[in-house]
């Protein structure tokens, strides 16, 4: 009897094995499991067996319904695995077809030269001050120590607005005189620190970036660009300080620790003294890039606030010193990315704004690092 | 301001070198522009003598030289020049050498057959002017075979300074000698005034007039002066620094001004008829200008005018009708102090600028009338011989005496160096300040500083002539934590939104600030026009973000772009002020044709009016609150265009399709959509802490249920929504419309609106009851909206 079970089992496992589809294994299932089925009629015969025969027999018969079924179901998934792969192998695509990501944004140079100076001045506690672009004149120039007759207001290549009729708002400014409400575009971002040192009291430490205007347009100038002031007014504040405030500013913007600076005497008529500051730097490639002293090149102007600046908005300068400096954002940029036409800021073309501008993640941080 | 290393060394004993120089002026604030010796390009070019002159077989107008260049043999040239003769001394060229002013490099040449070894050369082959009638022929004692450049005093570099405004008294070289002085890099040598007497009685009577214009006019006459060319020295140096000599009398007056920074004017005292007076001009008084052109001038301004003419706009530029000529016999020199304003606004008035104008309104030395005067004087009398008058004296320059309170501890306080106190004394003296120790120091500014009146501009005196380079970096003080935000909400808001543009796909532009006027004017127009645009283009401050957009889309149009998506963050000018706001554009293809999306498409209200809302969202709008409404300005398509707003009044943004005109107007091709974002009428919640409203995720799952509705084909969807929205607040999570139907099944006039309302139950699932009546008023909120069930 034991030898009949076992030449039967390896009869029923080869027959399993060797059924070539899905359809013939099923066959085999009814014909083995079925309600007809040759190991459910070996079932079926323990019911007519004595109790001991049943106890001999049984779990033979047991073991093999269950070898046969797991090899059903092994069987199974091995047909069905084949049947998948037949599928797939008839639904390749190709799959080197280009697809379309969508448009992909920018941010200008600008903007983001602006975002890295305002993180790390936070860093040394600059807050971000803003002024109007439309200005007077008494906040422009006066307040700034530029007297109408002053020489350096020839320089300045000034738009102007038409003389309100009437006048304007005697109000709005103390030294209110015929031309102080005359508007013009501001020339520059020192404005700013008027208004600022008009509407808070000191400690000031503010920058200020934002659009200047001069009439003057040639292969380096356009009658639009961009400035960033810097203003700090507080007790005890030096030239050494303002040399510092440069240095780091400058090392971390350009993420150099090379850079060198050289301050020369000049002169504004808002500070006293006055720097001119010279930026060393090495050619590669062709290309002039700050850091080393192969060579100087002007960068930007500074000095300590001159005393009738802050008397002009009613400050004590004989209590409160400080510095100022004022330096093009366009020229920052340039000269930290590499463009080399100033005009092509302002055109707009695509081509210019992908190449030159920033995806919209590039925000700069102080753990990121301010250049991307 | 230039001059030449000789000029200085007149007024500098010094032996520095001229890169030692130059290196000193830069660093004490006196920045050199540029050095240039003129000897270094004449460098190959020496003394040679004609020996032979001969015709050329060949050509009428050339002749076969042979000369000697001090190299011992007879050397052929061919020249063209008909002055050549044998015997003369001139300038010659050996093959090698760099012609400047012809750009040739001189090579053997084989001239009409003849060999040519070289040039003698013209006035303007050497550009030392502008003759090029014949060549240079040169004194009988010039040495053959020297350098020509050394013999003619030419070895001398040009130093090129850029002297900032405030500093006037180093418009002239014996100021820029006295910065170098305290520098340490020499002595300053005094000025040596030989006084001339007067022989006579000033022949013309002098006044002043108009003392708040000019204080002060010093004259006096020469008689019997024969004006002709000045000497070659003199030539040489003013031709040197840039300046055109003139005839004798006029280089006199400009060699002054250059060497001491003391302007002076000649009239030729025959031309001037009664008195001259400094008085205000008369309106419509004109004179002719030296510089050929007329003037018109008004009592604002200041003149030197006789019983008959104006001679002089005084201080700034003198009259033709009295100038010197080489007729001239008796002159009248004029030493005068003006005021600096009153020259700065006439000259600004007038728009003439004048060697003299500019160190007039920058305030000359009021104190060396005599002295300018006397050096005057000499020098005429050197040049041109004659006999000088006495002086007559009409009016007193302000000699302000001022003295400034000093503590030299504010060079350390202000200027971040320690200077020793005796160094710093040192210093003031070597400048010309006067020096009074104390407690606190009295300094007195000397005359020719009109800059300095305060502490602080001693601070400067002191720190650059001791140094920038000592100055030490020092940190700011700074808070022992990590760095507080600074950024405001506005500058916060303003970053949000560019870097959501640029995440959307949008290239941001920075465009001009002004426009064309008929580029505003579809606008609104502008507020501002400027009084002085730099062209028609740039004339009028933009009312909006958009005209300036569009001309960038359309430049990119030209060039090819296929899809534009441009935006710029940039402020409105209105008349009540500037307004930030944000402006995008989208032009071209929305999607370039595609193998899996078929056909290009364009972009439309839709695709503008969906970016305007997701940068809203970004800047913290409850966009679910905000109506579409109409009455978007008229640049938009009437019926393709929109605003945005939180409330009936506050329009946050606007956006559309282009109205055909517009496009037309921007050479656009058309569909192009628009919107600008108006950040300041964006609302900002001020931070209340970080802490959010506790989230709890609905306990049961929401259901969703479809409804069709009929409306009138021109009502608005919104209305619809948002009744059906309101309809049970509590029940009703979500509304989202997803289909828009007229056609087979929808009568006429009518749309099919199709919904899908999201129903989040509470505590417990709805029932069959609970659904019923929320639908009940569904349908009753969308009947009061004009809705009804479609069937």
């Amino acid at each position: 009897m034991a030898s009949d079970t076992h030449t039967l089992e390896a009869d029923l496992l080869d027959r399993v094995a060797a059924a070539p589809d899905l359809q013939a294994l099923e066959a085999e299932r009814v014909a083995v499991l079925g309600k007809q089925g040759a190991v459910t009629a070996l079932l079926k015969s323990l019911g007519g067996m004595t109790p001991e025969q049943r106890q001999v027999e049984g779990p033979r018969i047991h073991a093999l319904r269950e070898a046969v079924t797991e090899a059903i179901a092994a069987r199974k998934a091995t047909l069905e695995a084949a049947e998948l792969d037949r599928r797939l192998a008839t639904e390749t695509l190709d799959m080197t077809l280009p697809v379309e990501m969508g448009p992909q944004g920018s941010v200008h140079p600008v903007s983001q030269v602006m975002d890295e100076l305002a993180e790390i001045f936070a860093d040394l506690g600059f807050s971000v001050a803003t002024g109007p672009e439309i200005e007077d004149d008494w906040r422009n120039f006066t307040a700034l120590n530029i007297p109408e007759s002053h020489p350096a207001r020839a320089m300045h290549d000034t738009f102007y607005f038409p003389r309100p009729e009437g006048g304007g708002d005697a109000a709005l400014d103390p030294g209110f005189a015929t031309n102080a409400a005359r508007m013009l575009l501001r020339t520059h971002t020192s404005p700013v620190q008027i208004r600022t040192m008009q509407a808070q009291q000191p400690p000031i430490y503010i920058i200020a970036p934002g659009r200047t205007y001069r009439s003057d347009s040639d292969a380096t100038h356009t009658p639009m660009f961009h400035q960033v002031e810097g203003l700090v007014l507080d007790r005890g504040i030096h030239l050494g300080h303002l040399k510092w405030t440069l240095e780091t500013f400058l090392k971390a913007f350009f993420e150099r620790d090379d850079i060198v600076l050289r301050l020369r005497p000049s002169y504004f008529p808002f500070t006293e003294p006055s720097a001119e500051v010279d930026v060393g730097y090495t050619m590669v490639g062709g290309r002039r890039v700050l850091g080393g002293s192969d060579g100087w090149m002007e960068l930007l102007g500074s000095g300590m606030v001159h005393p009738r600046v802050i008397a002009a908005c009613g400050l004590d300068p004989d209590e409160w010193q400080g510095f100022a400096f004022g330096c093009g954002i366009d020229r920052l940029a340039m000269l930290k990315y590499g463009m080399d036409d100033l005009r092509a800021f302002f055109d707009g073309d695509l081509r210019w704004l992908k190449h030159y501008g920033f995806s919209a993640l590039d925000v700069p941080t102080l753990s990121g690092g301010v250049g991307a | 301001m230039k001059f030449t290393l000789s000029w200085l060394k007149e007024h500098l004993d010094t032996g520095a070198s001229v890169g030692e120089i130059a290196e000193t002026l830069t660093r004490i604030g006196l920045e050199v522009e540029g050095i240039e010796n003129p000897a270094e390009k004449l460098a190959p070019f020496t003394i040679a003598k004609v020996l032979t002159a001969a015709p050329h077989p060949q050509a009428d107008k050339l002749q076969v030289l042979t000369v000697d260049a001090g190299t011992g043999e007879a050397i052929q040239v061919v020249c063209g020049a008909s002055n050549a003769h044998a015997g003369m001394l001139g300038v010659f060229g050996a093959p090698g050498a760099y012609v400047p002013g012809a750009d040739i490099i001189l090579k053997v040449a084989s001239i009409r057959g003849v060999e040519s070894r070289g040039m003698m050369c013209s006035v303007r082959e050497l550009e030392l002017g502008d003759d090029h009638t014949g060549v240079i022929e040169l004194a009988a004692d010039a040495p053959v075979g020297a350098a020509y450049a050394a013999w003619a005093g030419l070895d001398d570099p040009v130093i090129d300074v850029a002297v900032t405004p405030n500093r006037q008294d180093c418009m002239g070289v014996q100021g820029i000698a006295r910065d170098l002085a305290a520098a340490g890099l020499g002595t300053l040598k005094a000025v040596d005034v030989k006084e001339v007497p007067g022989a006579f009685p000033c022949p013309i009577e002098i006044r002043t007039e108009d003392p708040e214009g000019c204080p002060a006019f010093y004259g006096r006459a020469i008689r019997g002066v024969r004006n002709g060319a000045s000497p070659a020295w003199l030539q040489q140096r003013l031709k040197a620094v840039g300046q055109r000599p003139i005839s004798a009398l006029v280089d006199m007056t400009n060699y002054i001004m250059l060497s001491y920074g003391r302007p002076l004017h000649v009239y030729d005292l025959a031309k001037l008829e009664g008195a001259l007076v400094a008085r205000r001009a008369r309106d419509g008084e004109e004179m002719l200008a030296l510089n050929g052109r007329s003037y018109a001038l008004d009592p604002s301004m200041t003149v030197i005018a006789d019983d008959v003419h104006v001679h002089d706009i005084g201080g700034i530029m003198g009259g033709e009708g009295s100038s010197v000529t080489e007729a001239t016999t008796d002159i009248l020199i004029e030493c005068a102090y003006f005021d600096p304003e009153r020259i700065a606004l006439t000259g600004q008035k007038l728009g003439l600028t004048s060697d003299a104008r500019t160190r007039f309104e920058r305030g000359v030395d009021p104190a060396f009338l005599d002295a300018g005067l006397a050096l005057a004087t000499r020098m005429a009398i050197d040049l041109a011989g004659g006999e000088a008058s006495e002086i007559v004296r009409a009016g007193t320059p302000p000699l302000p005496d001022r003295n400034v309170d000093y503590r030299p501890a504010r060079a350390r306080e202000l200027g971040g160096v320690d200077i020793p106190a005796p160094r710093q004394r040192d210093i003031l003296e070597r400048l010309g300040f006067g020096v009074e120790e104390g407690e606190t120091w009295r300094i007195a500014v000397p005359s020719w500083r009109r800059d300095v009146d305060g502490s602080a501009d001693i601070v400067e005196e002191v720190v650059r002539i001791h140094g920038y380079d000592k100055v030490e970096a020092v940190p700011l003080p700074r808070a022992p934590s990590v760095a507080r935000p600074t950024a405001t909400v506005e500058q916060k808001l303003e970053r949000k939104v560019r870097r959501t543009a640029a995440a959307r796909g949008f290239n941001e532009a920075v465009t001009w600030s002004f426009i064309a006027e008929a580029e505003a004017a579809p606008f609104g127009g502008s507020a501002w026009i400027l009084e002085n645009p730099i062209s028609e283009e740039m004339k009028a401050m933009r009312p909006s973000l958009l005209p300036g957009l569009l001309a960038a889309a359309r430049r990119n149009r030209a060039r090819g772009a296929g899809s534009i998506r441009l935006f710029e963050i940039g402020r409105r000018y209105l008349a009540e002020g500037e307004r930030p706001a944000l402006g995008l554009v989208l032009a071209g293809d929305r999607k370039p044709r595609d193998w899996r999306g078929g056909k290009a498409r364009g972009f439309d209200a839709f695709d503008a009016k969906a970016k305007a809302l997701a940068i809203l969202a970004a800047a913290g709008v409850p966009v679910d609150n905000l109506q579409t409404l109409g009455g978007a300005s008229g640049v938009y398509h009437p019926g393709r265009s929109g605003r945005l707003c939180l409330g009936p009044k506050n329009a946050l943004a606007e956006f559309g399709e282009l109205h055909p005109s517009i496009l037309r107007a921007f050479d656009l091709d058309g569909p192009v959509a628009a919107a600008e974002i108006f950040l300041d009428a964006i609302p900002q919640k001020r931070a209340s802490g970080h802490m959010r409203e506790a989230y709890q995720p609905p306990a049961l799952q929401a259901v969703t249920r479809d409804f069709a509705f009929l409306v009138a084909g021109d009502a608005p969807a919104d209305a619809l929504l948002r009744a059906v929205r309101g309809a049970d607040r509590q029940a009703i999570a979500a509304v989202r419309l997803f289909d828009v139907f007229t056609g087979e099944g929808v009568p006429a006039g009518q749309k099919s609106l199709a919904i899908e309302v999201t129903l989040q139950p509470g505590e417990k699932s709805f029932t069959d009851e609970d659904l019923k009546a929320i639908s009940d008023r569904i349908l009753a909120a969308a009947a009061k909206a004009g809705a009804r069930l479609r069937d």
